[in-house]
């Protein structure tokens, strides 16, 4: 059942609506769990579109394996969906800077009050973002060290690649996740792909962790997969690599592959003197789990990041 | 006059990103004065452009200290200034929010941090920049409350308002914030007008600068009037919020003085015209912000007054 979240007008004949779907079992007992799937807080960021889709339809072909409540919030800011902007249009800022919210407060400040009303409870959330369109990732968590010990576990069972732990220098205190871990609702942060795109592979696998987490909740009675090992970082072990020249930037390797020392990673070349201008090489043993998608680059602009590590991937 | 080249970043095709500097007077670093960090500032380019023409004329009549010296950059972000985005094109970062910078990371970083490194020891910065938010305002110094800001000094720019700020997380990334970090006495010179030019509010911040200039001995000429500033904490401004969406009317200016309960505004409804909300004063005092954004959306900030009950008295 489609049911509104906010709801606040506009100047000019339209209303400002956050929508959420909400599937549950025909029979409620009362006590079932709940999961939240929420995206589209950055209006250019899609790859939670074919999520939110994907679990529908998984649910919908077994609606009778259904034994808790799933609520799907595909788009916070759907004027920045509509848009193609990653902030509110107008307010000229981002969504993801102003939780809790604010019931009294300016409209963006009361949708998102309501927002986290409406999500606050929930067994789980899952707040899917993408990346922006320079780079692409691979699907990954992002846990704030204050909140590892709750969300590490439940971040193993999402079936993604890589936990990301960042230190408590880089807390955001007004982001949707940090407002909701703070009273006590697990959120997981998931970003993968690029912006602006959707990555069918990396949706499906990460709605093949969401069921793994609703198995776990008790929300689901089906058959699920099991959930890829992910490798789990802390900030000390990222490698960043920065463009030392501006230029076109062609790399020489795949997403997500291992690298050595001295590997080269791509190079960022001159179509107007029809040069190389610079190679870029790997300074660690390691993973690179982001790769730049977009190809013009200025001096300093971010071309890759290396987990440092020594073992493998297969 | 010495123009000097304070950065370089190379481009793919564009011709390179280039920071000038104009320096007058003597090699001791005194006052830095930035313009446009946005490529939208262009009143706060035109005073930087118009202090430089001042200060170039009072050098050749022997009116500047010879020991002390004074820097002024017209604009840290020329390409957004050519290509009229707010924020740096590629990315849409803000430099000014990248502040003190740092010599590896991504483009903005990089531009902060070479700006910085040749700003970072002088005595006093000055900052002319542009206001948060869209509409008019009173002009003003406004000073960040980090714990070594001088309050006393900024009476010597004559505005009429000195305004503390209490940092907010986003603004210790900021050249203001981050230079009194750094030992520097640092303002911000709020002057109404950002894309558009309006002269007489610009010669109000540019007069502010040669009074600070002149009651420092830095330039030798007679002080004229200026404003016994008023210092107020910005959270004592009271807010007035709309509770409809619409067509915002308001019938009060900057600087105008209120009554407590008197109509200062109404919203009519888009579609139909009539009136569906009077904005009353929800205290007695002076104007200090309003918006200017006709189309209205609900509990959006329209109004901020400094609050005195006897700004009555006072003829306007
Ligand atoms: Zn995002």
């Amino acid at each position: 059942m489609i049911q509104t979240v906010a709801a606040a007008p506009l100047p000019a004949a339209e209303n400002y609506i956050v929508k959420k779907q909400r599937l549950q079992p025909e029979n409620l007992l009362g006590n079932e769990k709940r999961i939240s799937i929420v995206t589209g807080i950055h209006g250019d960021e899609l790859e939670g579109q074919y999520v939110c889709y994907e679990i529908q339809q998984r649910i919908n072909e077994h609606p009778e394996l259904l034994t808790g409540i799933v609520d799907i919030y595909p788009a916070l800011n759907p004027l920045g969906i509509d848009s193609i902007t990653r902030g509110i249009p107008h307010f000229d800022l981002d969504m993801n800077r102003i939780f809790p919210g604010n019931s009294e407060g300016s409209m963006a400040e009361y949708i998102a009050s309501k927002i986290i009303n409406d999500v606050q409870g929930s067994d789980l959330c899952v707040d899917i973002h993408a990346s922006n369109i320079f780079l692409r990732e691979i699907p990954q968590v992002r846990i704030n060290e204050m909140c590892a010990d709750t969300l590490v576990p439940f971040a193993k069972r999402l079936n993604i690649d890589y936990i990301w732990v960042h230190g408590t220098a880089t807390v955001l205190e007004a982001t949707f996740a940090h407002s909701l871990n703070s009273i006590g609702t697990p959120v997981l942060v998931v970003e993968m792909g690029v912006g602006m795109r959707v990555t069918r592979e990396y949706c499906k696998e990460l709605v093949d962790g969401i069921f793994v987490e609703m198995k776990d909740l008790g929300i689901w009675q089906g058959s699920i997969i099991e959930p890829k090992k992910p490798i789990i970082s802390t900030d000390g072990e990222v490698h960043y690599l920065n463009a030392g020249y501006a230029g076109v930037f062609i790399p020489t390797v795949e997403h997500w592959t291992s690298v050595k020392k001295g590997d080269k990673i791509g190079e960022i070349i001159d179509p107007l003197e029809g040069i190389i201008k610079e190679e870029i090489f790997s300074d660690c043993d390691g993973i690179l789990f982001t790769l730049r998608e977009y190809p013009v680059v200025s001096e300093g602009s971010l071309l890759g990041r290396i987990l440092e590590r020594n073992e493998v991937i297969a | 006059m010495k123009k000097v080249q304070l950065y370089e970043l190379k481009s793919l095709y564009r011709d390179s990103l280039k920071i000038y500097g104009y320096q007058f007077g003597g090699s001791e670093k005194t006052v830095c004065i930035v313009g446009a960090i946005r490529g939208n500032e262009v009143q706060q380019l035109y005073m930087c452009s118009q202090l430089v023409r001042i200060l170039n004329l009072l050098e050749n009549r022997g009116q500047i200290d010879t020991n002390r010296g004074i820097m002024i950059v017209p604009s840290i972000n020329p390409y957004s200034l050519n290509t009229n985005t707010r924020f740096w094109a590629t990315d849409n970062t803000d430099i000014n929010r990248m502040f003190p910078g740092y010599d590896l990371g991504e483009t903005t970083q990089r531009i902060a941090d070479g700006f910085f490194k040749k700003v970072n020891d002088y005595i006093y910065g000055i900052h002319f920049t542009s206001f948060y938010l869209e509409g008019n305002f009173t002009p003003h110094v406004r000073i960040m409350k980090t714990g070594f800001e001088n309050t006393e000094i900024a009476r010597e720019f004559g505005m009429p308002y000195i305004m503390l700020r209490n940092p907010k997380p986003y603004d210790t990334t900021t050249l203001n914030y981050e230079w009194q970090l750094w030992g520097t006495q640092a303002f911000s010179l709020y002057t109404p007008g950002t894309d558009q030019i309006d002269k007489a509010q610009a010669n109000e911040g540019i007069n502010a600068v040669l009074r600070f200039l002149a009651n420092q001995g830095l330039i030798h000429i007679s002080k004229d009037g200026g404003h016994c500033s008023r210092i107020i904490e910005e959270q004592e401004l009271v807010t007035v919020r709309t509770n409809q969406s619409g067509i915002l009317f308001l019938n009060c200016d900057c600087g105008d003085h209120i009554k407590e309960g008197q109509i200062i505004g109404e919203i009519l409804d888009t579609y139909e015209g009539h009136t569906i909300e009077e904005i009353k004063a929800p205290c007695s005092g002076r104007i200090f912000y309003h918006g200017s954004n006709p189309l209205i959306y609900s509990n959006t900030a329209v109004v901020k007054i400094i609050q005195d009950p006897e700004a009555e008295y006072f003829q306007q």
